[in-house]
C-alpha cells in the first residue's frame, strides 16, 4: 500500500475516533468528513486549514487530489529541455573555490583585525558567506544540479546543511515534499508564510534568532532519537536511523565550537573568546539576514492550494551580487516547474519561458513592495491571495483541479 | 514471455529515454551512449512521475521531479529521494526495432 493510501486510512480512522471522543480543533479549523473532489462545493463548505502534516488539511489534501497532483508546466521541447539540464561541474567548481576563499579570507581579516572597529565589516561579510550564502548551496546540492560530479554535491550538501542549521535527512525530504505539494496546506512543511502570519516573528527571522533556537532544538531532539509526527510523515522509517547519526554530528561540532570559546576564555583572552562563535554557528544568527531577505520572497503574498507554479511562486531580477550569493534562486517560478535544471541555467530557462509566466518583479525593493502589500491584505482578509496577470502570450492558469479548491480572491487584480 | 516490439531503434536519441506505453502499463525505454537499449518501469518508485521526462546520464536517469537517481541498466536506486530499485525488463534489438520481454 502506497504512502498516501496508508495515510487516508489512518486519517479515516483518527477523524472518525476524533468525533467519537470530542476532540477539539484548533481555533477556525473544520472538519469535513465527506471530502471528495465531486462532493466539494466551495461556496458552502468550510476547508481545514491547518498546517501540521497529519492534520485535516493533510487529509483535505489527499482526498481532493491537491496532493501529489500533476502540476502546470510550460512546453519546452525535449531537445531543448536536454540542453538545459545538462550538468557541468565548471560552474559550481568555480562558485565555490570563490566562496570557500571569501569564507577564509574574511573571517582571518576579521580576526587579524580584532579589536579594531576594520574588523566589523569583515565579520558582517563573512556572517553573509556564511549564514546565508550557505541556504542557496544546501539547496542546489540537496537537489543534486549543482555538480555534474555526485560526490561533490553530497559533500557541499552536509557542509551547507550544517552552515544553515539544517538535518541534511530531514531537510532533504521535507524539501522533496515541498516539491511535490508546494504551498500545499497539511502537505508542504516549508511554508514560510502560514497564516494567521505573525508579522513579529517574521522580522525577528532577519536576525535568525528565533529559527536558530528551534532549529538548535530540534537537532537535539533527533540526536535523543526522536522524531515528530510531521517529520515521521514525510520521512521513511528507513531513514530514521541516519537523521539521528546526522544530529549528533552537527551537536558535536556546536560542543567543540563551545569548548574552543571556554579554552580562549580560560586562557585570558576576554572577548576574543567570542570568535569561535562568530566562525561558528554565529553567522546563522547575525549573517542570516539576506537568506530570509530572498527566501521569504519565493511564495510570500501568493496562493496556497493551487497546482500552478505561476501563481504560488516569484520570480524576480536581483542585482548581481545578491544572485551570486543566492544562486539564481530569483528564478523560483523556473526552478518549481523544471526543479532538474541547475541553477547555472535558469536564466537561460527564464529568457526561455517568461513569455508564460507573470511578469517578473524587476528588483528586490519593487517585489517587497508587491508583497509587502499582499501579506497585509492577507492579514485583514484571510483568504486573498496576490494573483498577477500573465501576458497575452502566456497560456491561462490551470484550471483543472481549482474547482475542487477555495477561490481565495474573489477581486484577482494585482495588489498595489 | 514474448518479446513485444516498442518502438524502432531511432526513435530514442543517444543518451536519452523515451516513453512507451503497453497495455495499461507504463514503462521507460533508455538508449545508452553506446547505443545499448534498456527498459524499466515508467514511473519513479518515490512518486508516481514519468522518468520520460528526466535526464539520462551515462548509465543513470535522474527523476524529474525531485533529482532521485537510477542506474537504468539494473535498476538500482541511487540517490535519495528514491530508496526503491526500479523493475527491469530484457531488451533486444531486431531488423531496425527494439524488442522487449515482459513477465
Amino acid at each position: 500500500m502506497r504512502r498516501e493510501q496508508k495515510l487516508v486510512v489512518r486519517m479515516r480512522r483518527e477523524t472518525k475516533r476524533s468525533k467519537v471522543n470530542g476532540r477539539h480543533l484548533a481555533k477556525g479549523e473544520t472538519m469535513d468528513t465527506t471530502i471528495g473532489p465531486a462532493s466539494v462545493n466551495n461556496t458552502e463548505r468550510q476547508i481545514p486549514h491547518d498546517y501540521s502534516l497529519t492534520g485535516p488539511s493533510t487529509q483535505y489534501a489527499i482526498e481532493t487530489g491537491l496532493a501529489a497532483a500533476e502540476w502546470y508546466h510550460t512546453d519546452i521541447p525535449r531537445k531543448t529541455m536536454k540542453e538545459l539540464m545538462k550538468r557541468r561541474d565548471g560552474p559550481a567548481v568555480r562558485d565555490t573555490i570563490i566562496w570557500v576563499a571569501l569564507l577564509v579570507l574574511t573571517a582571518w581579516l576579521g580576526i587579524a583585525l580584532w579589536g579594531s572597529w576594520w574588523a566589523v565589516p569583515f565579520w558582517l561579510a563573512y556572517g553573509v558567506l556564511y549564514g546565508s550564502a550557505c541556504d542557496a548551496r544546501w539547496h542546489e546540492c540537496g537537489h543534486g544540479t549543482a555538480f555534474r560530479t555526485r560526490w561533490m554535491n553530497d559533500v557541499v550538501y552536509h557542509v551547507a546543511s550544517f552552515m544553515v542549521g539544517r538535518n541534511p535527512i530531514n531537510w532533504r525530504w521535507s524539501h522533496a515534499r515541498h516539491h511535490t505539494d508546494t504551498i500545499i496546506v497539511g502537505r508542504d512543511n516549508e511554508i514560510a508564510w502560514q497564516h494567521p502570519i505573525n508579522m513579529v516573528l517574521k522580522a525577528l527571522a532577519y536576525v535568525g534568532i528565533y529559527e536558530f533556537w528551534i532549529t538548535l532544538t530540534s537537532l537535539v531532539r533527533n540526536a535523543r532519537g526522536n522524531l515528530s509526527d510531521d517529520e515521521k510523515a514525510y520521512i521513511p522509517e528507513t531513514e530514521w536511523p541516519k537523521a539521528v547519526f546526522w544530529a549528533r554530528i552537527h551537536l558535536a561540532i556546536y560542543a567543540v565550537t563551545v569548548v574552543a570559546s571556554l579554552a580562549v576564555l580560560i586562557g585570558g583572552a576576554g572577548w576574543a573568546s567570542t570568535i569561535p562563535f562568530l566562525v561558528i554557528g554565529g553567522p546563522r544568527v547575525y549573517g542570516c539576514w539576506h537568506m530570509v531577505m530572498t527566501g521569504l520572497l519565493q511564495h510570500g503574498g501568493l496562493a496556497e492550494n493551487v497546482i500552478d507554479h505561476r501563481l504560488n511562486s516569484r520570480t524576480v531580477y536581483m542585482n548581481p551580487i545578491s544572485s551570486w550569493i543566492y544562486w539564481h534562486m530569483e528564478y523560483h517560478i523556473e526552478h518549481h516547474m523544471f526543479p532538474m535544471v541547475p541553477y547555472y541555467n535558469l536564466r537561460k530557462l527564464h529568457e526561455l519561458i517568461k513569455d508564460d509566466l507573470p511578469p517578473p518583479n524587476t528588483s528586490i525593493y519593487d517585489a517587497y513592495r508587491e508583497m509587502f502589500a499582499a501579506v497585509m491584505r492577507q492579514r485583514r482578509e484571510p483568504g486573498y491571495y496576490l494573483r498577477r496577470d500573465l501576458p497575452q502570450t502566456a497560456k491561462p492558469y490551470k484550471g483543472a483541479l481549482h474547482q475542487f479548491v477555495p477561490d481565495r480572491s474573489d477581486k484577482p487584480e494585482k495588489a498595489a | 514471455m514474448p518479446w513485444i516490439d516498442a518502438c524502432a531503434i531511432d526513435d530514442i536519441e543517444e543518451e536519452d529515454v523515451i516513453r512507451w506505453d503497453h497495455g495499461d502499463r507504463t514503462f521507460a525505454l533508455y538508449r545508452s551512449l553506446d547505443n545499448a537499449y534498456y527498459c524499466t518501469d515508467g514511473l519513479c518508485t518515490h512518486e508516481q512521475v514519468h522518468l520520460s521526462d528526466g535526464l539520462v546520464m551515462d548509465n543513470e536517469i535522474e527523476c524529474p521531479k525531485h533529482n532521485g537517481l537510477f542506474d537504468y541498466t539494473n535498476g538500482k536506486a541511487l540517490r535519495a529521494p528514491v530508496c526503491e530499485d526500479l523493475k527491469t525488463y530484457p531488451v533486444k534489438t531486431e531488423a531496425g526495432r527494439v524488442l522487449v520481454e515482459l513477465d
